[in-house]
């Protein structure tokens, strides 16, 4: 499995050489985005204050200090359950031009048919360990829509943001997806050899 | 034995602290777990997310990090000692201004808001937060806090399920199994793996979530239920979920069941999982307000 770092913004030929299992690294810009902010993108039809052309979007609200009007230190910046969100990938990867959203758990196999479609990719951060990534943040460089505190868009500048590993690419491998289908038949199995009918 | 005036200020501090190191020291018998399961595990990815959260349990412990970034729904079980004696209303009130004091002094991410508006007071507390269970030990005039902040990624996949008298032992068993291997990766896993059995619908999902707070190794004193306990232990760590769903040997670090006796028309099942982490912290207080720390 190849191990890949990236600066952002992200190209398409970037996403394409991706296979699930690969591990990435990034460097560079992301944004910090979920329910509150996507669903007033999304549902209250209000665009984005910023230009998400080529853009990594993690999943997240963090822990934050507030140091001066607008500017925010990190306290512990993690990653959220990605499905929460599921239903607002396709519209940034066909209207907003996001390449790669960063998240924990998955994305379902709509979204990994839109990843192939558009161009996108879906990178596991290991959930819970928000210590970790938290060292990785360089600077917390804007928060758009405070009122949304903790969910405001976040503009975070990363530097050696992973290893990350490729959850959904762009020939249709979707890795949490398998190993889940797979638990399901073990589960059948499972419970026949356990006597329940 | 009556409490001091100052107990309610020491008890106000301890939630506040209980909360803070919560987030910040893992519990020893969740981090040995998570060591050995690492050791289990041979691909590639598995290892490194297993690395990535020793690393992190580190992090937490010696540069004192918050571990995971959800701040969780702030959850006390208080155990009342009998012969203590104090104002209950004031201890109540204590354990929300210490949730706040928390929330703001650190400060932490207030991860509470209204169900409908979804307004956020930025203190971690709301109507009816923090949740707060009380309950009572017979001979005792200690004061027991333990408290969770559960992250909503486990909290999510938690479920209850009414089954009748007919459904028997095979419909608990089936139902824990479809939950765990529903959830997937969404619950952080390995999870705890929290189950309530009998009682009413909502004792059952309480019972669920204690059960969750039980340290590692501990077995329900009930023989029947410990190897029930065992059976879905053992079906759930061989559907190869692992961690982060992504594929691996150690999907639940523990079954945990708590049990009560139930309505003769009744089977009710809960099932609540708790994320790798298994966040919790004790306090064990005295009436002179003496205070002592545990998980």
């Amino acid at each position: 499995m190849a191990e890949y770092r990236f600066k952002t913004p992200l190209t398409e030929s970037d996403i394409r050489q991706l296979r699930v299992g690969d591990s990435v690294t990034l460097d560079g810009v992301i944004f910090g985005v979920r329910d509150a902010n996507m669903i007033r993108v999304f549902d209250e039809h209000i665009a984005p204050p910023v230009d998400w052309r080529g853009a990594a979007l993690l999943h997240t609200a963090p822990n934050v200090r507030k140091v001066a009007s607008g500017k925010y230190e990190p306290i512990s910046v993690g990653t959220t359950t990605s499905m929460r969100m599921d239903r607002f990938t396709e519209g940034l990867l066909r209207d907003y031009g996001i390449r790669a959203i960063l998240g924990k758990g998955g994305l379902s196999a709509k979204s990994a048919e839109a990843m192939q479609k558009y161009g996108g990719c879906y990178l596991s951060v290991t959930g819970g360990a928000a210590a970790m990534e938290t060292l990785q943040i360089e600077e917390i460089e804007r928060a758009y829509w405070e009122d949304l505190m903790p969910e405001c868009i976040w503009q975070f500048r990363v530097k050696g943001l992973g290893p990350m590993t490729v959850g959904i690419d762009t020939h249709g491998g979707n890795l949490q997806d398998s190993v889940q289908a797979q638990a399901q038949r073990k589960a059948a199995e499972l419970l026949k050899k356990m006597g329940v009918a | 034995m009556e409490v001091s005036d100052s107990f309610y200020g020491v008890v106000e501090n301890v939630c506040r602290d209980l909360y803070i190191q919560s987030l910040k020291e893992i519990p020893p018998d969740i981090v040995e777990a998570i060591r050995q399961a690492a050791s289990r595990e041979t691909t590639e990815v598995a290892k490194r997310i297993f690395s990535h959260y020793l690393q992190s349990i580190e992090l937490g412990r010696t540069q004192d990090m918050i571990v995971c970034q959800d701040t969780g729904i702030p959850i006390y079980w208080v155990n009342i000692g009998g012969t203590l004696r104090f104002d209950g209303a004031r201890l109540n009130n204590a354990i929300v201004r210490g949730t706040e004091r928390a929330t703001r002094e650190h400060p932490l991410r207030s991860s509470i808001v209204s169900p409908l508006k979804r307004e956020n007071r930025q203190t971690s507390t709301g109507e009816r937060v923090p949740v707060i269970h009380y309950d009572f030990a017979p001979d005792s005039d200690q004061l027991d806090i333990l408290f969770m902040p559960k992250g909503s990624g486990s909290e999510n996949m938690s479920s209850l399920k009414m089954l009748v008298p007919a459904d028997g032992v095979n419909g608990i068993k089936r139902f824990v199994i479809e939950q765990v291997v529903g959830a997937g990766a969404k619950p952080c896993p390995p999870t705890i793996v929290g189950v309530g059995i009998g009682g009413s619908s909502e004792l059952c999902m309480a019972m669920a979530k204690k059960a969750t707070a039980r340290p590692l190794g501990s077995k329900n004193p009930d023989p029947q239920i410990a190897a029930l306990e065992k059976e879905l232990f053992d079906a759930i760590n061989q559907t190869g979920i692992g961690p982060q769903g992504l594929g691996g040997n150690t999907t639940a670090l523990a079954v945990h069941i708590e049990s009560a006796w139930t309505h003769i028309t009744c089977n009710p099942v809960a099932v609540n999982m708790q994320c790798w982490r298994a966040e919790r912290r004790r306090a064990i207080l005295q009436a002179d307000g003496r205070v002592e720390f545990s998980f």
